[in-house]
């Protein structure tokens, strides 16, 4: 059984959508399963992601030219790689822009820390409960979240100098 | 009169010429341009052969500041500070586009030239500049170190000219 396949079988339909592009498997969920997916990731042993890859975001403002409609603004994506099994798994969350706050993984996976920082830093999205949410990258005078789209690219905020 | 005209310009002249073969440089690293550097610098392009072949790592020991890399909005204050605790007299290379005026990165991190900053002498362009590139723009600068020249304006970009820099306030 592939990891989406005992994905599938333990959370049927709740999952908001899979696919399985040449054997890169994806999972979409609702925020509000965040961390019991995680769990699941983490304590199957048949599955055993010992090791988060990467964390990051995507911003779908003016997606496509606001031809294709999106479920929410943001999407937080995890890749997910068990060292024992050798497979891997995405798992992609969309996050509203109204209140932008999803759980945070740290308790599970110390390498999280620094990537939830980044995304603070860089899209504004909130994590509940992690121990130490600031900026990573820019400096702390720096106003708004600096890949956001709507973000002036020619927007300087220097801290010397003009 | 005369006999101390004479002297002045010929004490100037004598004194060009052992700052321009004796620069030690400090070297502000932070970028790929690093690389081109080291290549400079090593016995291949070999910038001994200009009297420049010594890096120091103290700001206040050395007289020429070679800004190599890309500078971000974070470090500005670093770079101005190593500047200012600089012993006069003291000059700046712009090695690579990234510190003449941001080069490619146009966006919202990177400073759009350093002369924004600090006043700078040389601008030495090139992503990477080649260490012939280099070489040519250490000699250009030993030519303004024999006149006694240096710069003291930076670049305001709203007005798009020359601004008289403010300096003299060593930390
Ligand atoms: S000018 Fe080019 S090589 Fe030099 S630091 Fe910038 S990007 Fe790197």
């Amino acid at each position: 059984m592939t990891p989406l396949q005992t994905i599938q079988q333990h959370f049927e339909a709740r999952l908001i959508e899979t696919h399985d592009f040449r054997g890169d498997e994806t999972v979409v969920i609702a925020g509000g399963l965040l961390t019991e997916m995680a769990l699941f990731l983490k304590k199957t042993p048949e599955l055993d992601f010992n090791y988060l890859m990467d964390l990051t975001a995507v911003d779908y403002l003016f997606f496509a030219g606001g031809r294709i409609e999106k479920r929410a603004r943001f999407e937080v994506v995890y890749h997910f790689f068990s060292l024992k099994h050798n497979h891997r798994l995405r798992l992609k969350v969309p996050v509203e822009e109204q209140n932008p706050e999803i759980d945070s993984l740290t308790g599970l996976w110390a390498s999280a820390n620094w990537f939830e920082r980044e995304v603070w830093d860089m899209f504004g999205i909130r994590f509940k409960g992690h121990p130490d949410l600031k900026r990573i990258l820019m400096y702390e005078e720096f106003q708004g979240h600096a890949l956001r789209k709507d973000y002036p690219f020619n927007k300087r905020q220097p801290l010397i100098g003009l | 009169m005369g006999i101390n005209h004479f002297f002045t310009s010929k004490m100037s002249d004598a004194l060009g010429w052992a700052r321009k073969y004796s620069i030690f440089q400090y070297p502000f690293v932070t970028a790929c341009c690093g690389m081109e550097y080291m290549s400079t610098a090593a016995a291949h392009y070999d910038v001994d052969r200009f009297g420049a072949g010594f890096p120091r790592f103290s700001p206040r020991q050395s007289d020429v500041l070679f800004v190599v890399g890309t500078i971000s909005q974070k470090m500005a204050p670093v770079l101005k500070m190593v500047y200012d605790q600089m012993c006069e007299p003291k000059w700046v290379v712009a090695f690579g586009v990234c510190t003449c005026t941001g080069g490619f990165y146009d966006n919202y991190s990177t400073v759009m030239g350093i002369d924004t900053i600090i006043p700078v002498d040389i601008y030495i362009p090139g992503c990477p500049p080649r260490p012939e590139n280099v070489l040519d723009g250490l000699m250009k600068l030993q030519e303004k170190i024999q006149k006694g020249e240096q710069s003291r304006t930076l670049y305001d970009p709203k007005t798009k000219k020359g601004r008289p820099a403010q300096l003299g306030n060593t930390p």
